[in-house]
């Protein structure tokens, strides 16, 4: 398994602005795309059920590295599923499988010997609803490096620092991080999930619809957060909110009962889609 | 236009609205007077008996023919014979330190019991283990004390502690304790299955997301999270186990000695009222007054720790609103 970079070398990769278009992995569905770059998540023929109930359908996607990523589709089109298969959080609900082959960077993450514990370490996931422990702000964002040991004593400050910088998160919290996570406002909590997904120095981060519980300026917040977080990071996100696909995201995957129906550059899929129940969506005639 | 019969319809059923409304009216009314009056009943009981327990621990204290029971030395007194020799002594000490024995023999056996049969329940158990393992609580705290203080005689001391030590005598703290602890064992477990279920779903996902194992998330997540309504529970079922007086009139003694030793025979408050009012002490006399004084005092324990309990589970709930 590739070995996990350090957050400090994390952070301070320059912005990948894509010059280089070398890319490995079978081209992604749609048009060719404009901006290319490493493949970090590769789909094959991945189907999912919850016990009886097939939840995705043979899903082909390939996801770029250092790209921001859009899933968007009505409610019950399984993109949280399909989100969810990507750190295997889905392990935790009796009764749900997957087929067919996914790969973070050539690790296949559908093996039942996978070690779900390494892979979460590598994969950062940011839940619909804030959700820090109700621990101080430190100890929430030394949870994670404490859990894996990932740090020596002297270094955890210095760790808590940089993943609260990192979540635009610091010059509120510095003088209070003893204070509780819980007594932090809804957007400032987000942030902090953020921060602490982020300490573990994961490769990809997983954003299940992540201002669905925030007014509108904590979600301008969380937005500029994630257009930041791309120079480093791969992000997943899933949204209900067009808008924000179209403002945040480099590429979109649409999914509609459980299928794949159109993915490309966002910019591309919302101004002229090639599918007409994508058009739909996105003008808003549906969803 | 409306139609002759839809406007007849309609001013029928308002008419009817207005005679059900006076109805509804005066009915609800009453059953609010009812619930009020069984509300002030149970209100009226506490009150009575806490001023018939403050009456008679007055009436105790200032017993004419006995000038030397006072507060100071009914709390501070080392020994407490009120039935033996030419001088009753009323020193409540022995008291409280045989219940406090009892009570902390029980919790260090029900905590800890306790705790890691809820975090069983709440996170590893399926849902028909737990299902299962939940009537068996149940049957558990369905069994009357009496049972538990035979169950004490007749086979906790004789076959498990006596085996252990020759000197746990017949009556002993030890096994009254053991079966206070497993009388409290379905309070503190289902108490504190309750406040780690409360703990919301998305703290485990947070924590599994990154990367904690199923110990992990309950060691380091869901039981301090929910260790606030733990302590609660804790609390009240000490408080339970205070209280309690069937077992320990069987089957821990009817010594009162100020000791700490588990093997001795200790009298609790509860126990030696129990053998002031089952007795043929008169009424009105020093031995029956001494047993409001000990009720008192028992009271202001359990009111205590039953406060304390409410306040950190007040406290606990706020937590996650």
């Amino acid at each position: 398994m590739k070995a996990i970079p350090s957050p400090e070398t994390n952070m301070e990769q320059p912005t990948t602005t894509s010059t280089s278009h070398s890319h490995s992995g079978s081209p992604t569905i749609g048009e060719p795309m404009t901006l290319r770059n490493d493949t970090a998540i590769e789909m094959q023929n991945l189907s999912a059920w919850y016990s009886k109930n097939q939840v995705l359908h043979a899903i082909d996607l390939d996801i770029a590295a250092k790209q921001v990523c859009a899933f968007i589709g009505p409610s019950g089109c399984g993109k949280s599923t399909l989100l969810r298969w990507l750190n295997r959080m889905n392990d935790t609900i009796p009764g749900a499988r997957a087929t067919g082959k996914i790969a973070l960077h050539g690790v296949s993450l559908l093996e039942p010997t996978l070690d779900v514990v390494d892979l979460r370490r590598r994969v950062g996931m940011v839940f619909q609803k804030p959700n820090p422990f109700p621990k101080s702000i430190f100890d929430n964002v030394a949870f994670g490096p404490r859990l894996h040991r990932i740090y020596s004593r002297t270094d955890l400050e210095e760790l808590v620092e940089q993943s609260l910088r990192a979540s635009a998160l610091w010059d509120e919290v510095k003088d209070r991080l003893t204070s509780s996570a819980l007594g932090l406002s809804g957007g400032q909590q987000q942030r902090l999930c953020i921060a602490r997904a982020i300490a573990v120095g994961p490769e990809l981060l997983l954003m299940d619809e992540p201002c669905s519980a925030l007014d509108p300026r904590s979600t301008a917040s969380i937005e500029e957060l994630i257009r930041e977080l791309r120079a480093t990071y791969t992000i997943v996100i899933v949204t209900h909110n067009m808008q924000q696909a179209s403002r945040v995201s480099d590429t979109t995957a649409f999914f509609y009962e459980g299928k794949l129906v159109e993915t490309g550059p966002t910019d591309v899929l919302f101004t002229t889609p090639k599918e007409r129940r994508t058009e739909d969506y996105v003008t808003g005639r549906f969803g | 236009m409306t139609s002759i019969a839809a406007r007849t319809a309609a001013e029928i059923s308002q008419r009817g609205r207005i005679r059900s409304a006076a109805f509804h009216g005066l009915f609800e009314g009453s059953i609010k007077v009812i619930l009020i009056a069984l509300t002030l009943l149970s209100v009226l009981t506490t009150v009575v008996i806490i001023a018939v327990l403050v009456k008679e621990s007055i009436g105790f204290f200032t017993m004419a023919d006995h000038p030397e029971i006072s507060l100071w030395s009914f709390f501070t007194g080392t020994e407490w014979s009120p039935l033996l020799g030419a001088k009753p002594l009323f020193g409540v000490l022995p008291l409280i330190s045989g219940t406090l024995l009892v009570t902390a023999i029980a919790g260090i056996f029900a905590m800890p019991v306790g705790l890691l049969t809820a975090v069983f329940l709440s996170e590893y158990a399926s849902p028909r283990t737990r299902s299962i393992l939940k009537s068996v609580l149940e049957v558990l705290a369905g069994v009357p004390t009496v049972v538990y203080g035979f169950f004490a005689l007749t086979f906790i001391t004789p076959y498990l502690l006596q085996p252990l030590s020759s000197s746990f005598g017949t009556y002993n703290a030890m096994g009254a304790g053991i079966a206070v602890g497993i009388m409290i064992l379905p309070i503190v477990c289902s108490l504190s299955e309750d406040a780690l279920r409360a703990v919301p779903q998305s703290l485990r996902d947070g924590a599994y997301a990154l990367g904690a194992t199923k110990f992990d998330v309950t060691a380091k997540v869901v039981i301090p999270a929910g260790l606030s309504g733990v302590v609660a529970a804790f609390l009240l079922a000490l408080t339970r186990a205070i209280g309690e007086t069937m077992i320990v009139a069987l089957a821990a003694g009817g010594l009162a000695q100020l000791t700490v030793n588990p093997s001795q025979q200790v009298q609790t408050m509860t126990a030696y009222m129990v053998q002031i009012f089952l007795g043929d002490a008169p009424a009105a006399g020093v031995e029956y007054r001494s047993s409001y004084a000990v009720a008192f005092t028992l009271f202001l324990i359990t009111f205590i720790m039953t406060w304390t309990g409410a306040i950190i589970l007040k406290r606990y709930r706020e937590e996650y609103e």
